[in-house]
C-alpha cells in the first residue's frame, strides 16, 4: 500500500469507487465544512477538498482536509501549482501527510484572472506533471526534489491528478495522461463529462494504449441544475463542453433540477459499465445535499467497508 | 527586441514639476523600432511637454538628444555636456538605457518617459507580441521554436492544461494557446513525439533570473 487510504484500498480491491467534492468556505467558518461534510457522509469513499478553486480565496485545502479527518471523513487534498513554489509545495506536503492526509490531487489550477485576486502573480514554478513527479520522488525515493536530501519520516500518500478529455488538442489528451502515469500518478479524476461520445472516444484511445491498466481512472460527473447553468458552463467554464441535446433536454424538462439528477444517474450507470472506469467523481457543486439521492439512485450504496 | 510604451503625459509632467530645464533623450535602437523612444518621438514628446507646461504657466526648457544605443556607456558619455547644463534628464529609452544614464551621471536625477514592456516580435505593422522572457535556460529546441515560458499564461512545460479550447487559451479566446501552437508546429516538422517527452522541473533559480542581476562575462572580449 502506498498510502493505506480508504480510496486506495477500494481501488486496489477492484471495487467501484465514489468520491465527492467539498469547496471550503470563503473564510474560517468551520460550520460550512461541517454542514457540507454531513451531506457527503456515507455516500462517498473520499472527498476532494478544492484548493482555492477558480482562483477564489478560500480556507486552505490542507486545513479543510484536516477538519474532515477530525470528523472521520477521508479527504483528497487538492493542490494547485498556481500559488506555491517548490519550497512551499514540499513543505505543505510534509505538513499535510503529518496531519494524516493520505490522498492528494495534483493540479495546475485555474488562471488567477478567473478569481477575486486578479492582480496577483501566479507561480507555476512546477506544472502539474512536475508536481506528480515531485510527490512520487518524495514518497518513493524518500528525498526532496532534485536529489539527495532525505525526507525525515515516511510519506504515505496516494497520488491523483486530473484529465480533461474535452480539452484540445484532442489527440494530445491521451499523451498527457500517459505523461502523468509516467510521472507516477496512482489515480485520475476526469473533468465533468457531458459529451459522452467524445469521452468514449478518449477511453478507447486510453484502452488502446493499455493505460487503463496502469492507473485508476475515475470519471467526473456534475449534475446540472438548470438549462441556464448548462448554457453558462458551456460558455464560461474552461475545459467544459455540453452538447446541445443535453441543454435542450434540460430546457424542456418540467422539473429541471430533477432532470439534471436523472441525467447524472444515467451517466453514472453508463460509466459503471465502461471498461477501464474504476469509479466516479461526483462534483455536486453547492448541491452537496443531493449526494445521497444521486448515489442511491445510481446504485452506488452502501459504500463498502474495507480493511 | 525590447518593446516600450510611452508613459501618460500627465505622469511625466508630475515628476518633472520641480524643474525648469531638462534633457529629453531617446535611443535609436529597439525603442526607435517600436516608435516610442527614437528621435522622432523625442521631438513629439518635447513639443507636447513644452506646450503643456506653457499652459500651466510654468515654462519648461527642453534640450533634445538621441543616443545611438543608450545601453552602451560610450554613447551615453556623449551626453555629458548637455547633462551638465540641465536640472534633470528624461529618458525614453528602455529601462536599461535609463539606468545606464543614471549610472553614468551620479549627481542628476533621471526619469523614465516610457514603460518597458517586453521582448517581442512585430507581428504586423503597429502590433508587437511578447516572445521571450529571457529565462536564461532556453527550451525552444524542445518546443518547436515556440516559447511556453513567454507565451503560455501558466508557463507550463509539459503540454496544454485542460483549459485549451479550439486553439485558444482559457483566459481569453483572443489569446492563442501556446501549447496548441507548439503541438501543431511539432507535428508540421515531424517532431510530435516531443509532446510525450517529460520536461522536469525547470531550473528557474540556479541558472536563471532569481539571483539578482544576471551577468555575462566574456574574458576573451575584456580589455
Amino acid at each position: 500500500m502506498k498510502s493505506g487510504s480508504n480510496l486506495e484500498k477500494i481501488l486496489e480491491k477492484g471495487l467501484f469507487a465514489v468520491t465527492g467534492e467539498l469547496g471550503p468556505p470563503k473564510g474560517n467558518d468551520i460550520s460550512v465544512v461541517e454542514k457540507k461534510a454531513e451531506f457527503l457522509r456515507g455516500y462517498v469513499d473520499a472527498v476532494n477538498i478544492t484548493d482555492n478553486q477558480t482562483a477564489i480565496v478560500r480556507m486552505s485545502s490542507i486545513a479543510a482536509s484536516s477538519l474532515l479527518i477530525q470528523r472521520d471523513l477521508e479527504p483528497v487534498m487538492q493542490m494547485v501549482t498556481r500559488d506555491r513554489n517548490r519550497i512551499a509545495i514540499q513543505s505543505d506536503i510534509f505538513g499535510a501527510t503529518a496531519l494524516g492526509i493520505r490522498n492528494m490531487l495534483c493540479l495546475t489550477g485555474d488562471h488567477q484572472s478567473f478569481g477575486n485576486q486578479i492582480d496577483s502573480k501566479n507561480v507555476h514554478d512546477l506544472d502539474s506533471i512536475q508536481l506528480i513527479d515531485c510527490v512520487r520522488t518524495m514518497r518513493d525515493e524518500g528525498t526532496i526534489l532534485g536529489g539527495e536530501e532525505e525526507v525525515e519520516g515516511q510519506l504515505r500518500i496516494f497520488i491523483g491528478a486530473a484529465a480533461n478529455p474535452f480539452g484540445d488538442p484532442f489527440e494530445f489528451r491521451v499523451i498527457r495522461l500517459a505523461k502523468k502515469i509516467h510521472a507516477g500518478v496512482d489515480f485520475i479524476q476526469t473533468q465533468c463529462i457531458y459529451d459522452m461520445n467524445r469521452f468514449k472516444e478518449w477511453m478507447q484511445m486510453v484502452r488502446d494504449q493499455g493505460l487503463h491498466e496502469k492507473v485508476h481512472i475515475m470519471a467526473g460527473v456534475t449534475p446540472l441544475k438548470s438549462a441556464g447553468m448548462a448554457r453558462y458552463m458551456n460558455k464560461n467554464v474552461s475545459g467544459i463542453t455540453i452538447p446541445g441535446e443535453l441543454i435542450d433536454r434540460m430546457a424542456k424538462a418540467p422539473k429541471p433540477a430533477e432532470e439534471g439528477i436523472k441525467i447524472c444517474v444515467e451517466q453514472i450507470e453508463e460509466l459503471k459499465e465502461m471498461e477501464g472506469i474504476h469509479g466516479v467523481h461526483i462534483m455536486a457543486i453547492e448541491w452537496e445535499h443531493k449526494m445521497g439521492q444521486i448515489t442511491e439512485e445510481a446504485g452506488l450504496l452502501p459504500r463498502p467497508t474495507v480493511s | 527586441m525590447i518593446k516600450v510604451e510611452q508613459k501618460p503625459v500627465d505622469e511625466i509632467l508630475d515628476f518633472l514639476e520641480p524643474y525648469n530645464k531638462i534633457l529629453l533623450v531617446g535611443c535609436n535602437a529597439c525603442v526607435a523600432v517600436c516608435h516610442a523612444g527614437g528621435e522622432k518621438e523625442v521631438g513629439i514628446l518635447a513639443a507636447a511637454l513644452r506646450m503643456a507646461r506653457k499652459k500651466l504657466g510654468h515654462k519648461l526648457e527642453i534640450l533634445e538628444d538621441c543616443s545611438t544605443r543608450q545601453c552602451e556607456p560610450e554613447f551615453v558619455e556623449e551626453l555629458r555636456e548637455k547633462v551638465k547644463s540641465v536640472e534633470a534628464v528624461l529618458s525614453i529609452a528602455c529601462g536599461v538605457g535609463v539606468q545606464t544614464v543614471a549610472g553614468r551621471f551620479s549627481d542628476i536625477a533621471v526619469y523614465p518617459g516610457v514603460n518597458t514592456q517586453f521582448m517581442g516580435e512585430t507581428t504586423e505593422l503597429g502590433v508587437w507580441v511578447e516572445r521571450c522572457q529571457a529565462c536564461g535556460n532556453c527550451v525552444l529546441h524542445l518546443t518547436g521554436g515556440i516559447c511556453p515560458v513567454a507565451r503560455c499564461a501558466k508557463q507550463l512545460l509539459n503540454g496544454p492544461c485542460g483549459g485549451s479550447q479550439e486553439g485558444s487559451c482559457e483566459i481569453d479566446k483572443e489569446i492563442p494557446c501556446a501549447w496548441q501552437q507548439i503541438h501543431d508546429r511539432l507535428k508540421a516538422i515531424g517532431q510530435l513525439d516531443r509532446m510525450a517527452q517529460f520536461i522536469p522541473a525547470k531550473k528557474w533559480g540556479r541558472e536563471s533570473r532569481d539571483r539578482g542581476p544576471r551577468t555575462i562575462v566574456r574574458e576573451d572580449l575584456k580589455p
